[in-house]
């Protein structure tokens, strides 16, 4: 039983860092057709950002200093590459929905490439507070502290996610336009913006996700595949949840975290299924569209 | 039918051509991809023999992507599977050629039947999503070394006991090899073209082109969708069988990730889609090129150039990228659209009705325009 709750937990927190991936691609989609690729790049770009910054403090700078400061130049660092690819190869193709997706592919595989040739495959370790480490106790169960960040990072995310999309001018604007981009338009609202604030917006929670995902389960080591490696998931929670769909996002990302957790924990054991876990993830996206080709929270038309 | 006179006499001209390069002991600088200077020696062979082999598979991704619309991200699943399927059974199971192929075929098949039905119940980008995962699933799986049969990270090499010495890896045996894979290109592509120009490939471009009017028309889009996902696979799948003997490994990090799969696509691109022979001359284009690459940026002089030119060149998956990127915005019909375009340029007059149709207007239909969605 205390296995189990420490895997609940786990699960929750990876189920914490698809949403912030996720959650931006779904927004994306629902806004402005687009299967935004690049979103695999925003996350590494936002992790790599965090770990630069790092390294130009003084060694003497607390630890939780430091992780603070990685936080806030990853959410930075993820929102101004997404608003680069969107001002420069997103809006010359509007209109060209599937054009964009290439060049999103196109975008990713070459600064991963780049990224690649310059830090190589696994070579970086991003400094963290060393309570990331530890774990706290409750009750007999064991809690690593790591986990509690990635949670409450997607909880305060999904929390001002939804008071922005409901309660501010801008949030609303995009919620309309996920319904009916051509009635907004027609309005009189510029659209163009929305667009360029979905990025903006997607590119951070991407870039956080990026940062988080590293500090949390990658054993502190930089990929420059990891953002890659993610995205397979966050594509997964966007199908399953329902695309446009934030809620759908935060239930799809909760399954698919606890379920890959489970998996891996119960089924890994045994030879030959080490990935187990992953391949689980594929069969719930496949029993899903069977049931529900539009995902959980997609709405029917 | 309609026959293309002068194109099948110019692609027959070029298959007897290929047929003929290794009589062909020319010695020709610097443009040849393989270690030694002469086009018929063996690695210049077996380069092209495996970019013949990337030709048929990018000619049968064509049937989805450009004659039926689809943006499938699931094209190695299929390729590898043939690779894969091939080798266990010859390597580990000791099993006879025909049996091999026999079974090759059937898991080909019936794969491509489960994952196309479960991937065509949803349309436009989420099927790029769905066939993606189940690519990607199959990545883990082969990479998971489910009992010891696929060798996980390492590979498996093939066994070639079970195989006729003619078609054994041997350096020897690089010419049998190479007209082993023009053969398949040469297969591949005549039923390719069959299928494009029965009824069934006309009604898919119409499926592309306007999908409600053939269903107003009385027929399911689906079954169709279904035929041209099979057919495309299968190409994939019997590629993947003739890479295998041609390479004599499989290894999951060359047939089966998702950055292969982009290589397809960009090769398609860069001949053009829904185009007599753009695909297949992409295919070829893409792989000389990207064997060329590997040589020059494994030279001592290379090492000399400065980093801001060394460290991109020696990163096939940055051109891939930078390819990807130049295409969309500059060349969106691929080389048979610029061969179109500037053909109707002479001539005076725009673009008739065989004018390749460029990415752009493929691909703007792929995904459902918001208006598609609100009507259906």
């Amino acid at each position: 039983m205390t296995t189990f709750l420490s895997l609940t937990f786990a699960g929750l927190a990876l189920g914490a860092v698809y949403f912030l991936a996720a959650s931006g691609l779904s927004l994306i989609y629902g806004l402005m057709d687009i299967l935004n690729f690049a979103h695999g790049m925003f996350m590494t770009l936002g992790a790599y950002a965090g770990w630069d910054l790092a390294t130009h403090l003084p060694a003497t700078t607390p630890s939780v200093l430091t992780f603070a400061v990685e936080v806030v130049a990853a959410i930075a660092g993820g929102a101004l590459v997404a608003l680069l690819t969107e001002v420069v190869f997103i809006r010359p193709l509007y209109g060209k929905p599937l054009s964009q997706v290439l060049v999103t592919i196109g975008l990713d595989l070459a600064v991963v490439a780049l990224l690649l040739g310059g830090f190589g495959a696994n070579s970086l370790s991003l400094p963290v507070p060393l309570w990331f480490l530890e774990a706290t106790h409750a009750g007999s169960v064991l809690l690593p502290n790591a986990d509690f960040i990635a949670l409450a990072a997607g909880v305060v995310v999904l929390v001002v996610l939804e008071w922005f999309l409901r309660r501010t001018r801008f949030g609303i604007v995009i919620r309309a336009g996920v319904e009916n981009r051509e009635m907004v338009s027609a309005l009189g609202v510029d659209v163009g913006r929305a667009f360029t604030l979905v990025f903006v917006i997607g590119g951070a929670m991407a870039g956080l996700a990026g940062l988080l995902y590293t500090a949390v389960f990658t054993g502190d080591l930089l990929s420059p595949l990891q953002g890659d490696g993610l995205l397979i998931f966050a594509f997964i929670v966007v199908v399953i949840g329902g695309l446009g769909s934030i809620r759908g996002s935060a239930v799809a990302a909760v399954v698919v975290g606890l379920l890959q957790d489970y998996a891996n924990y119960y089924g890994g054991q045994h030879a030959g299924f080490s990935e187990i876990g992953n391949l689980s993830t594929v069969l719930l996206l496949a029993l899903v569209l069977e049931v529900r080709p539009r995902g959980l929270f997609g709405r029917a038309t | 039918m309609r026959v293309p006179r002068l194109g099948l006499a110019v692609g027959v001209a070029l298959v007897v051509l290929a047929a003929l390069v290794p009589y062909l002991g020319l010695h020709i600088p610097a443009v040849l991809p393989g270690t030694q200077d002469v086009l018929n020696s063996a690695g210049n062979l077996s380069i092209l023999a495996v970019s013949f082999v990337f030709g048929a598979v990018a000619l049968g991704y064509d049937v989805l992507f450009g004659y039926t619309g689809l943006l499938s991200l699931g094209v190695v699943l299929h390729f590898a599977t043939g690779v894969y399927v091939f080798d266990i059974a010859l390597t580990d199971w000791h099993w006879s050629l025909a049996a091999a192929l026999a079974i090759t075929a059937a898991v080909g098949l019936g794969l491509a039947l489960v994952v196309g039905a479960i991937s065509l119940r949803v349309t436009g980008i989420a099927f790029t999503m769905v066939t993606l995962a189940f690519a990607q699933a199959f990545y883990f799986l082969i990479q998971d070394n489910p009992h010891g049969l696929t060798g996980g990270q390492d590979g498996l090499a093939l066994s070639t006991t079970r195989l006729p010495s003619v078609l054994s890896g041997a350096v020897s045996n690089t010419r049998s090899l190479y007209w082993l894979a023009l053969a398949f290109l040469v297969v591949a592509g005549a039923a390719v073209w069959i299928f494009i120009e029965s009824s069934v490939g006309h009604v898919l471009v119409a499926v592309r082109d306007n999908e409600a009017r053939v269903e107003v028309l009385g027929l399911r889009p689906f079954g169709f969708k279904l035929a041209a996902y099979t057919l495309s696979s299968l190409v994939a799948t019997g590629a993947g069988v003739v890479y295998l003997l041609l390479i004599g490994t499989a290894v999951p990090d060359a047939v089966a990730t998702t950055t292969l799969t982009l290589a397809i696509v960009v090769m398609v691109m860069l001949g053009g889609a829904a185009s007599r022979g753009g695909a297949v001359t992409g295919g070829i284009l893409y792989w000389y090129l990207e064997s060329l690459l590997v040589k020059v940026s494994g030279q001592p002089s290379f090492a000399g150039l400065p980093a801001v030119v060394r460290v991109p060149l020696s990163q096939p998956q940055f051109l891939l990228g930078a390819i990807f990127i130049l295409f969309v915005f500059f060349v969106p019909g691929g080389l048979a659209g610029t061969v179109a375009r500037l053909r109707a340029r002479r001539a005076g007059g725009s673009p008739g009705p065989g004018h390749p149709v460029t990415a752009h207007s493929v691909l703007a239909r792929l995904v459902p325009s918001r208006s598609d969605k609100e009507a259906s």
